[in-house]
Formats: C-alpha cells, sequence, structure tokens
C-alpha cells in the first residue's frame, strides 16, 4: 500500500467512525498493542472504537477493500495472543457493543453483542432463574465474542461443554463484508453445523455481531467437597474413583502444593497449606437427586484416604472455596515476576503420569512448575515460573512449555483445551495433526477469507514466519515488527 | 454416496452417485470407560455401540435413532439426528470429539481430538454433524458418553388441548426436577404430555413425585420395561405409519405455534406427530397418501422461517433432503468449494 493509498484509507475510516473514534500513534494505541499473553506486542495501523454491527460491516469492507488485514478485539484477556494485533493491520474494539438485546425465560436463550462480559449474561438472567454455563477464570472481565473466538471453557466443560455447546444462532460478517446468519434459536439444527464451525475458528472467519446464547436452569442445590491429600497422586487417584462411580460431578478441580500456598495468601480460601494435592469436586442438580449422590461421593472419596476434608457449609463459603481456584492464575503470578500458562488436556486416566513428568521436566529445567487443573476433563494448567530480568529463563520457560505441549500430543490428548492456538501454540498445531488434516483447514480457511484478512497469522504454523517459543529473538521480533516487554 | 445400516435412504439420494457401501467397516476401535470416551468405524451399528456401553452402565446421552432398524454412526452423525433424550445433557454436536473422513478430493483428513476437551484447530467434527455426506465421508467417530442413570420412570398426562399441553410442558420444563425427556405426543384423545426423569433410584419416587405435583393433574406412571420401551417406540418411528414421511424439524416453545398453524393451513390438523426434547425438535409424521403436497409444505414452512429435515420418506417423495428455511448459504459454498471442489458428493 502506497503511503498516498495508507493515508486514504485511514481518512476513510475517519469520515465513517468520526475522528474521537478512530485511533492512531503510539500513545493511544498503547493499550491495544498486547493481550494476556505479554511477553508480545505488535502496533496495528489503527484501533476503531465500533458503536455498532452497521459499523462492524462497514469497517471489515474498508479493510476488504484496502486489502487491510483486521482483527476483533474484546477486553484483551487471550493467553494465546489470539487477540495480539498483526502488525500494520486494524484492530476493531469490539466494548462498545455491549448490549444485552433480549433474555427469553420461554426459549431459555438470550441474543447479545459480542462485548457484552461473560457474567453479564447470568447476571441477566438471573432473575428467570437461569445461567450462562461456560465459566472461564476471567469471566467477570472477557467478552462473549473473544468466548466465542477461542471456544473457551472453565470449570464445568465434562458435564456441560464449552462455549460452543451453549452458541445457538449467529449473525457474522464474513472477512470480505458479507453478512450471515448462522443457526437459530434451537438447540437442534438441520444440515451441517456451521455455527459449530465457526467457534472457535480463533477470528479467522469473520467477526460476530449478534449472538444467540443458551441458557441453563439454576441449579437448585449445590454440594461443594474440598479434600486434601498428602500427594498430588492420591488426590488424582479420588478423581478416577469418583469418575468409576458413575457419578456425574458438574466440576472437580485440583490444585498443588504451589498454587495453594499462593492462593490462600492471595484470597484466605481457607485451603490447608500443608496439602500437597487438594481437590475440589461440586455436584449440583435438585434436591433429592444431590442427596443421593453425595452420600455416595462421600463414601467413594473417603475411601482415597484424604486426611482432611471439608464440606462447603452454605453458599458463602462455596463461593470461597472457588474463589480460590479461580484467582490461583493471578496468585501464582505474585509468587515470580513472571509465568507462562498451557492449558494442554490429557486423558484422565493419564493425569498422574502428566504431572510426575511435568515435575521431572521442571526439576531439569531448574523452573518452579505449579499446577492448577480441571481434573474431570484432564485439562491441565502448568503455571511455569520463570524471571524474565534473567538472562536465559525466559527460554528455558519457552522449552519447557514446549516439552510439555510435546508430553500432552504424545500422551494422546491435545495441545489445548481452552485457550485456542492464537500466536502461542502455532507450531505444535502441525505436530498434534498431519499435513492432510492442516491443508483441509487452511483450503477451508482460504475459501472463506482468501485475502487472510482476518486475524492474519493466527492459529496456523507458518514456514514463513517462525515459532514465538524458538530460541532468540523472534524474527518478527529481530525485524522490529514485534517486541517483547 | 456413502450407504451404511440404510434406515434413513430419503437422506441418502444423489442423482447419479455411486454407492459406497460402508457397512462392512465396523468395529469399536477404541472403548475406555474410565476416559469416557468411545471411538467406532463409521459403518458400526449403533445397536452394537450401545450394548458395549452398556455392559459399563454407560450411554450415547444424544439418544440415537432408529438402533434397533439398524442405524450406524457414520449415518447418524450426518444426519444430525438425537432422540427425545437429548434434551438432558445434548444433541450429536455436544457428544462428537473427534471424526476422520475421506474428503471430496480423496484425502484422509481428521479433525478434534479423542479427549473430552479441545480447542485445538478448527472445530471439523461439528462441521460433519448435519453434513448428510455432503462434505465428506465419515470412516471414523469418537463419541463421550456417559454414566447411565441408575433407573428411570416417566409420567403422563393424557388429552390435553394443545396451548394447555404446551403451558404444563413449560411449567415442568423450568422447575427444579431434572428431566430426561420431555414429549408431547399427538394422539386420538388430544396431547400426551410425556416426562421422563432418570437417576438414582431411591431418589427416583420422590422426584417423580415432586415432577406430578408441579403439574397438578392425574398422571400414569410408567416404569421399568414399560418405559424403556415407550421410549424406544419414540425412537423407532414407531408411531408413524410405514409408508409416511417422517420430517425432523428444530423449533422453540416458542415457535411450535407456527408448525400447528402451518400445519392446519395445509389441512394436517390429524397427521402424527411429536414436539420432543423440550419442544426444541418436532417429529412430523407426513402421509403417504399426501406425497404430492410436500411441495407445497416446502414452501409454507420457508415463509413460517422453519426448517425440516427429511429423515424417512417413501421413494414417491422428491429427492429434496431438506425443506424449508435455510441459513448460512454462503458460509456453507465455501465450505464445499474447499471440502469438495469437484462437488463430487452433490451439495446441499
Amino acid at each position: 500500500m502506497t503511503t498516498t493509498d495508507a493515508a486514504d484509507f485511514l481518512d476513510a475510516l475517519t469520515r465513517r467512525l468520526g475522528p474521537d473514534r478512530v485511533l492512531t500513534g503510539a500513545a493511544p494505541m498503547a493499550a491495544y498493542e498486547s493481550d494476556a499473553l505479554t511477553a508480545f506486542r505488535a502496533r496495528p495501523r489503527a484501533v476503531v472504537l465500533v458503536d455498532s454491527a452497521e459499523e462492524v460491516v462497514d469497517v471489515v469492507r474498508l479493510c476488504a477493500a484496502a486489502e487491510v488485514p483486521f482483527l476483533a478485539r474484546g477486553s484483551g484477556t487471550s493467553l494465546s495472543g489470539g487477540s495480539l494485533p498483526v502488525h500494520d493491520g486494524v484492530v476493531i474494539a469490539m466494548n462498545r457493543l455491549n448490549r444485552i438485546l433480549e433474555v427469553d425465560p420461554v426459549r431459555r436463550t438470550a441474543v447479545v453483542e459480542p462485548g457484552v462480559v461473560n457474567l453479564a449474561v447470568s447476571d441477566a438472567a438471573e432473575a428467570y432463574g437461569l445461567y450462562y454455563s461456560p465459566d472461564p477464570s476471567s469471566q467477570s472481565v472477557c467478552t462473549i465474542g473473544g468466548n466465542l473466538a477461542f471456544n473457551s471453557g472453565g470449570a464445568h466443560c465434562l458435564k456441560y461443554g464449552m462455549t460452543s455447546n451453549h452458541v445457538l444462532g449467529l449473525e457474522v460478517v464474513l472477512p470480505d463484508g458479507e453478512v450471515i446468519e448462522l443457526g437459530g434459536d434451537s438447540l437442534e439444527g438441520v444440515g451441517p453445523d456451521l455455527v459449530g464451525l465457526f467457534v472457535g475458528s480463533e477470528g479467522l472467519f469473520g467477526i460476530a455481531t449478534k449472538i444467540t446464547l443458551r441458557l441453563l436452569p439454576k441449579p437448585e442445590t449445590y454440594f461443594t467437597l474440598l479434600a486434601a491429600y498428602d500427594s498430588l497422586a492420591a488426590a488424582g487417584e479420588a478423581v478416577a474413583a469418583v469418575v468409576a462411580s458413575g457419578l456425574l460431578p458438574g466440576a472437580m478441580e485440583i490444585m498443588d502444593n504451589l498454587a495453594i500456598e499462593a492462593a490462600e495468601a492471595a484470597v484466605g480460601a481457607g485451603y490447608p497449606l500443608d496439602a500437597e494435592g487438594l481437590l475440589i469436586v461440586e455436584l449440583e442438580g435438585e434436591k433429592q437427586q444431590v442427596a443421593a449422590e453425595s452420600e455416595l461421593l462421600l463414601e467413594v472419596v473417603r475411601k482415597s484416604n484424604p486426611y482432611l476434608e471439608h464440606i462447603a457449609s452454605d453458599p458463602d463459603d462455596r463461593m470461597r472455596i472457588w474463589k480460590g481456584r479461580k484467582s490461583a492464575f493471578s496468585a501464582v503470578g505474585r509468587l515470580s515476576p513472571d509465568y507462562i500458562v498451557q492449558d494442554g488436556v490429557v486423558p484422565r486416566s493419564r493425569l498422574g503420569e502428566a504431572l510426575t513428568k511435568i515435575q521431572h521436566l521442571g526439576e531439569e529445567h531448574g523452573i518452579r512448575v505449579a499446577n492448577v487443573f480441571h481434573a474431570g476433563d484432564g485439562n491441565l494448567h502448568p503455571l511455569i515460573l520463570f524471571d524474565g530480568r534473567v538472562e536465559g529463563e525466559l527460554e528455558r520457560a519457552e522449552e519447557l512449555a514446549g516439552e510439555i505441549l510435546r508430553l500432552c500430543i504424545d500422551l494422546g490428548g491435545s495441545i489445548t483445551g481452552e485457550h485456542g492456538v492464537g500466536m502461542e501454540k502455532r507450531q505444535y498445531l502441525g505436530e498434534m495433526f498431519d499435513e492432510a488434516d492442516l491443508d483441509a483447514m487452511r483450503r477451508i480457511r482460504m475459501a472463506i477469507d482468501p485475502g487472510e484478512l482476518a486475524n492474519r497469522g493466527k492459529m496456523f504454523p507458518d514456514a514463513e514466519a517462525p515459532a514465538l517459543l524458538s530460541h532468540g529473538p523472534h524474527p518478527l521480533e529481530a525485524a522490529g515488527v514485534i517486541s517483547r516487554e | 454416496m456413502p450407504h451404511g445400516g440404510g434406515t434413513k435412504p430419503s437422506l441418502a439420494v444423489v442423482d447419479g452417485a455411486e454407492v459406497l457401501d460402508l457397512s462392512a467397516l465396523t468395529g469399536i476401535t477404541e472403548y475406555l470407560p474410565s476416559e469416557y470416551t468411545v471411538t467406532a468405524l463409521a459403518g458400526t451399528r449403533l445397536a452394537d455401540v450401545a450394548s458395549r456401553l452398556a455392559a459399563e452402565g454407560q450411554y450415547l446421552p444424544f439418544d440415537p435413532l432408529l438402533v434397533d432398524a439398524g442405524s450406524t454412526v457414520g449415518g447418524t452423525v450426518a444426519a444430525g439426528a438425537n432422540g427425545p433424550g437429548r434434551l438432558r445433557y445434548g444433541g450429536l454436536r455436544d457428544f462428537l470429539l473427534a471424526v476422520t473422513f475421506v474428503d471430496g478430493r480423496g484425502e484422509i483428513v481428521r479433525g478434534g481430538a479423542k479427549v473430552v476437551k479441545n480447542a485445538a484447530g478448527f472445530d471439523l467434527p461439528k462441521l460433519m454433524v448435519g453434513s448428510l455426506g455432503r462434505l465428506g465421508i465419515l470412516t471414523e467417530c469418537t463419541f463421550k458418553v456417559f454414566p447411565h442413570p441408575e433407573s428411570c420412570a416417566t409420567v403422563r398426562v393424557a388429552g390435553m388441548a394443545f396451548d394447555e399441553a404446551l403451558e404444563a410442558a413449560g411449567r415442568v420444563g423450568s422447575g427444579a426436577v431434572e428431566l430426561e425427556c420431555l414429549d408431547l405426543m399427538y394422539g386420538l384423545a388430544g396431547w400426551d404430555l410425556e416426562i421422563r426423569i432418570g437417576g438414582r433410584s431411591f431418589a427416583l419416587d420422590a422426584r417423580l413425585k415432586r415432577a406430578a405435583d408441579l403439574l397438578d393433574m392425574d398422571v400414569t406412571t410408567l416404569s421399568s420395561d414399560a418405559d424403556a420401551n415407550h421410549w424406544r417406540t419414540r425412537r423407532e418411528f414407531g408411531w408413524a405409519s410405514p409408508d409416511a414421511s417422517v420430517l425432523k424439524l428444530p423449533l422453540t416453545p416458542a415457535t411450535a405455534g407456527t408448525l400447528e398453524q402451518v400445519l392446519a393451513d395445509l389441512a394436517a390438523s390429524q397427521v402424527a406427530r411429536v414436539y420432543s426434547a423440550g419442544v426444541q425438535q418436532a417429529f412430523v409424521a407426513w402421509p403417504g397418501a399426501r406425497v404430492a403436497d410436500l411441495p407445497s409444505l416446502d414452501r409454507a414452512l420457508a415463509q413460517s422461517k422453519l426448517t425440516a429435515l427429511m429423515l424417512r420418506a417413501p421413494t414417491a417423495a422428491p429427492n429434496q433432503p431438506i425443506l424449508g428455511y435455510r441459513t448460512g448459504g454462503e458460509l456453507l459454498r465455501r465450505v464445499e468449494q474447499a471440502l469438495d471442489p469437484a462437488g463430487r458428493f452433490g451439495r446441499l
């Protein structure tokens, strides 16, 4: 693009949105240069603050006409670098598109704009005794649009599924600016599940502007059990025993000693500090059923010999237990100047093996690793602690992160359970899938977005742009395109 | 065009297409009860999968249709056909974890992962749900499975007016009692509301009573074999005349009345039909004698923004698997272009 063309493009954006809603220049755009994968930054050409779906369409059409790459951004909480700007592209900030258009208690649906914060959906549904199930730890800030693009999860995915299992209908702007409708408001569909294809496509298929979500009835009651063990393996065995019993808890979470210590210091959740493994199991549903199931659960857990058990006494006590768990990431962050969090998945029966190997790998690399994970669905969250100011530590941490991802692949799992591939795990996608699998995905991408304008450079391993987690400076970094904080 | 158990032939007709018989591509390739996952080749009969799961106290919660009739893993996924029990935990889209298929260029493609949670790469398993063999030939599928409820029973209220039945369904459906099935069946005496409850045996009676109290009407109860047989008949379309076309229509409690109006306008208020899975889908048995009126039904559904899948049809029916309103056409065309550029599978 020539200088004149570039100026014309910015003029066109400004004419459409007004000067106040087109940000250019280092200072106004600084907050948009990075997301929750803080090691990297990239400077966009412009950040536009849109107020309506029509503006999203017009901005996408201007980008398509000028062949300028673009991506939508919500609160920038992506842990995989999914909302890292495309260098010289346009960031479309969606936060102002934050209206809940409708909550329908008969259909049990909510129709929302993409900038609505995850927790706000449940808040709006509460009056009808309904809630929105996916609950990523960042749910008080992350937006539905971002959840949708990366198919976010949370603690309740085994029983209730991920974001894609709760999205029924979409209005979408394709990368060339064409607007289409997908799905509807029924739980059922006819024809290929295009809503399912769109959710989790990491922004590569365009931008959702209107989203119909499925709401669930709020459980009548909860039974939340905390059990402390003197080894991580014992906590893992308890999970296996619960599964074998035929129970289907809404959530099963495990934290290791380092994570317990950090969470306790941060929020005082009442966790036992000497535990090597802490298990949280939660049953939820109607009273009679939960009462019947809780007896069986206690019987099963007691056989696994925890040295301490605690049953949440009231809703406040339950919230305290969950607050400790949900604050674990940021709490562990306090123990260390920097950390990388991974979210690989392993088959549940191989959790013990995976954790032991992660521990060994950490020792080999001389790096501390804290573990918090969704035990019910085998979704690990090793937090790799390092000090970026110490020469070589970042590289060692990244190397360890890569080895953990390979371990997940080797054990028959996945490189990501809920954070998405984004910028961070691109090189590992090719280790999880064969070339023919990636080629089919590439062909779908190219058929939908031949100019590769929508969130260019994400998800696909690209020989042209070597991996982020390689040794030494990233080539884009060396070229001054991106930089580390 | 792939062909499995032959239970839904109306979905597998493409003019001039060679039939690829997958009925010998059978076998459960991996079953790990402790992982809640099962993997089977596409031609495997669901009856075989279900009995293997039942031996471990597990089941396919999307409640596949036409299991006794011989439907296979691949055909069920491609049809996107869920039964009344999908109410409790979800449908195929919620339980299909990984797929292997052959695309229109003859390439073997895998998507998803054989674990219960995964966000890596495009969600090709979901794309295959309901794809009707037009995007690829499925060769292997991995499902999430769940523990089966210890016991189940059904309460039934017979002979209501439609609005009354719909209101009662809404009341019991949004109550605290968690339901396995919630169906409204049209019968000789009007509408029957049927509620299935499952779970721990010794809590079951109290929960049945609670549901009955919510209804505050005379109920009859079906237990054990009577309960199982009742829902088997529903899944096997035993309630539909053998020469009828069976259509599946996604809808909601708010649009069920729209379908009733469409049927009334076509003088078809007497056809056998059921609003199933909490009134999220209808199954309509369109009479064999009225095959010639299917194009009118197609137009009326399109005008009312309703869509229907022709799950079963007599050979005289038009060769058209989807009737009525469609969404996503432009995206579908691009995906078809990517996976089947030469159009070997036929377009939807």
